[in-house]
């Protein structure tokens, strides 16, 4: 599976749940910035930002997965990930840990799960008592979704 | 040997000789006695061939060997030049441009076979050409070591040396005809020979031999100890060496004075020859040097640089922005220095990033030639401004427009002969191919003196194909009547040709060149010809723009679509078909609310009567923006949205402002 191609994952939280990204993809976490909103893009793509140079667009999660909106804290980070040459900003309540996950303890996606959309997920880690969405970034990011 | 790491410099070489062998054949085409001309393409086949051969593209090598025959047969005077000929050698242009293509795609020599176009280069060798490359061979092989001869001086060193008991030797070395760093493999022997003995003359001179002034062979002399097996073997451990050729030197030339006058005049008779080379090669050099001075530079490291010119603008701009609040004056002349240094520095790179515009148009005299013979009609092309430089990016992609509109003028614009002399125009056509500079853009013309655009065919046809209706049709001018040539789906042509009339032509030109934020227009001059006006701007990354607000968000219009700014009473605003409108300067001018389409809440109310007025220009067609406020003029650095927002309607871009923030530029094209 191309999906992931190390054991690490950057892991997130999200709403009550917590999500883990291959850490190969993820170039850097940023404080929240100021965005330009983009007119008539999707509504999930909360605008652009500027990354020392570069104009980005980031992608506001809770949107994408449906979650409820909320304002952003303190703790609000921007994931800057970089999937199929495209680097897009990913808005999330908060970041926590990069943790180890070993193959086996990955599981195939039970067929319903939490409220988001099924096909963002790549599998189910488990660590200890904690359960880890991993997520598929390049399905993230393709706008039909 | 693995090859691939010099595929690279094959396929840019071989292009580049390409281009030269084009356009040398067309000067021989006009000027068939023109000896420069062959010489050069002579020159072209050969390297050619060198180049292939080392590569191991045989069907190439076999190609280019045949036409070596055939031109040094026309060099000799033995065959004359021919519209065949010329035909011939075109089509070995083709085909190796073909394989070169192919070899670019696939890194592999294609299957065409060329040995159709063998045959007929054969046939115009026909007969002569085995005897002739025999003796070009014999009179080769003859020649060794004739080259090296000693004068008075070397004789005495000679004598000398054997008289101490050294071996004297004349070597001559022969590289093989593909060797890619002939002077290097040339150093390389010499400094084997070194450890040996002593070089003491060398033909040509070690400078020319240096400076790559030399086919693939040189001889030496060399004063040695040790024994010519033993240097022998050294020699040939040398790779792309293909073959040695020794000649000991027992005893001295030393000649009656008869001989020596005889052997200065012979001297004298190869100097001239060699001088004849030289001046050859000296233009060869000449060329070279030009070509020399360039670097090839990765087009990505190039807009690395670019960017970083463009932050510096911006930590500019933001500078200036703070020295306005701060009073102090050191503060301000730095900035006014720092803002002189970073324009001439952008000046600077976008120079670097300018490619003159003949990259393009020396396709074009090749292609209407074709076009020409293939339709029977006899064509002038005329081209101006080749030196106008553009930047790169749209160098790469202003050729397949001005393919089309050439194609076009040809197939619709021209007439037959016949029809030209009836008209009472010359019998050959002529198409103008101009470039030149205009303020800040570019202007590309095609012209040409055929029947023009008529104008009711024009309207009748999109009728026709139910572009516009009847009662449209009827209310046009001729302006916009000839505009409706750029729509999608729209052909004139009444049969369908090879070369254009695929109704895929006009409207795939304008949206090219909008894209490039460039304009195309057209104008016609009833039957006396039409001319196509392509105008496209100096450079992309870079431009004045209008920041204004709306709402509470910034947005960037460029600065070269404004036509001016003014301010209206909202009472004036009248609505007509769900548009509205207000009359501006006597013209009716469409009003667009910039917030509206933006989607944002405007800060002004609605019960506010002045508003300001952004008035932009698109070709003939004018639209009035509203905005909230103005901010004022900048120079912004032009950011893409980056693939995944690529098709967001209405923005052009975005930059990044002094604070940091990024601003959105408006695509005023998709709003007019």
């Amino acid at each position: 599976m191309a999906a992931n191609l190390t054991n690490k994952y950057v892991v997130f939280k999200l709403e009550n749940e917590e999500y883990g990204i291959d850490i190969l993809r993820v170039k850097e976490i940023k404080e929240m910035i100021r965005i330009t909103r983009v007119p008539k893009a999707p509504s999930f793509v909360k605008g652009v930002i500027n990354l020392r140079g570069e104009v980005i667009p980031v992608i506001d999660l809770r949107k994408k997965f449906n979650l409820q909106q909320s304002s952003d804290t303190e703790a609000t980070r921007i994931i800057i990930v970089l999937v199929d040459e495209i680097t897009v900003g990913l808005i999330i309540d908060s970041s926590s840990e990069v943790l180890e996950i070993e193959k086996d303890r990955i599981e195939e996606p039970p067929a319903t799960i939490a409220s988001i959309d099924h096909s963002f997920i790549y599998g189910i880690g488990k660590i200890d008592e904690r359960l880890i969405i991993l997520l598929d970034v390049s399905k993230i990011i393709s706008i039909t979704a | 040997m693995d090859m691939n790491q010099y595929l690279e410099i094959f396929i840019e070489e071989a292009q580049e000789h390409l281009q030269n062998l084009n356009q040398s054949l067309l000067g021989l085409e006009t000027n068939p006695k023109d000896m420069q001309r062959l010489n050069e393409i002579f020159r072209v086949a050969h390297t050619l061939k060198g180049m292939a051969g080392t590569m191991g593209y045989s069907r190439m090598t076999n190609l280019t060997h045949q036409m070596e025959n055939v031109l040094d047969d026309i060099r000799n005077g033995k065959i004359e030049v021919s519209t065949f000929i010329v035909d011939v050698l075109f089509e070995c242009l083709d085909f190796l441009e073909g394989s070169v293509n192919h070899i670019a795609g696939n890194g592999k020599e294609g299957n065409a076979s060329a040995d159709e176009i063998i045959t007929k280069l054969n046939k115009i060798l026909s007969g002569n050409t085995s005897e002739a490359v025999a003796n070009a061979v014999v009179k080769a092989d003859s020649n060794t070591n004739e080259l090296l001869r000693f004068n008075q001086y070397d004789n005495g060193v000679v004598a000398k040396a054997i008289e101490q008991g050294f071996n004297v030797f004349k070597v001559r070395v022969l590289l093989d005809s593909g060797c890619m760093l002939k002077a290097a493999r040339a150093f390389i022997v010499f400094q084997t020979v070194e450890r040996y003995g002593e070089i003491i003359k060398a033909v040509p001179t070690v400078e020319d031999i240096e400076d790559e002034n030399f086919e693939n062979e040189f001889s030496i002399a060399i004063i040695s100890n040790e024994s010519e097996a033993v240097i022998r073997k050294d020699l040939e451990s040398i790779s792309e060496v293909n073959q040695i050729i020794f000649e000991k030197v027992e005893k001295l030339e030393i000649e009656s004075t008869g001989a020596v006058v005889a052997d200065n005049a012979e001297n004298q008779a190869a100097d001239v020859v060699q001088q004849e080379e030289k001046e050859a090669s000296d233009d060869g050099a000449n060329k070279k040097s030009k070509t020399g001075k360039t670097v090839r530079v990765d087009i990505d490291r190039l807009d690395n640089l670019m960017n970083l010119v463009s932050e510096l603008i911006i930590i500019k701009t933001r500078l200036e922005g703070a020295g306005t609040e701060n009073t102090n004056q050191d503060m301000g002349e730095a900035v006014e220095y720092l803002e002189r240094i970073t324009t001439n520095l952008h000046d600077a790179v976008m120079k670097v990033r300018m490619v003159p515009i003949e990259r393009v148009f020396n396709r074009f005299p090749r292609m209407v030639r074709d076009l020409s013979k293939e339709l029977g009609k006899d064509i002038n092309l005329t081209m101006s401004g080749e030196e106008t430089e553009l930047d790169r990016t749209v160098i790469d992609e202003i050729g397949d427009p001005l393919i089309h509109l050439i194609r076009n003028s040809i197939d619709h614009g021209i007439e037959d002969k016949e029809e030209r002399v009836r008209r009472g125009k010359s019998a050959t056509g002529n198409l103008y191919l101009r470039a030149y500079q205009d303020g800040n853009s570019v202007v590309i013309e095609v012209e040409d003196d055929g029947n023009g655009i008529d104008i009711s065919k024009v309207r009748k046809k999109a009728i026709e194909k139910g572009i516009i209706s009847k009662a449209e049709a009827d209310l046009l001018d001729e302006k916009a009547s000839v505009e409706l040539l750029f729509k999608p789906g729209f052909s004139t042509a009444d049969k369908i040709s090879d070369i254009s009339g695929r109704g895929v032509g006009l409207d795939v030109v304008k949206t090219k060149i909008e894209s490039l934020n460039g304009a195309v227009e057209v104008e016609t001059i009833g039957a006396r010809g039409s001319k196509f006006i392509i105008r496209l701007p100096l450079t992309l990354a870079i431009i004045q723009a209008l920041m204004v607000t709306i709402g509470n968000e910034k947005y960037a219009i460029p600065l070269n679509v404004i036509r001016d700014i003014t301010t209206i009473d909202a009472e004036t605003i009248r609505n007509i078909h769900g548009q509205e409108v207000v009359l501006n300067r006597n013209n009716v001018l469409p009003i667009v609310r910039l917030n509206r389409v933006l989607e944002v809440e405007s800060s002004i109310s609605e019960e506010m009567n002045d508003l300001t007025i952004v008035v932009v220009k698109k070709g003939e067609k004018h639209a009035g923006f509203i905005v909230d406020n103005l901010i004022g003029q900048q120079e912004i650095v032009i950011k893409t949205l980056g693939k995944y927002l690529s098709g967001i309607k209405h923005i052009a871009g975005a930059t990044i402002l002094g604070d940091g923030q990024v601003a959105l530029i408006v695509d005023t094209n998709s709003l007019i």
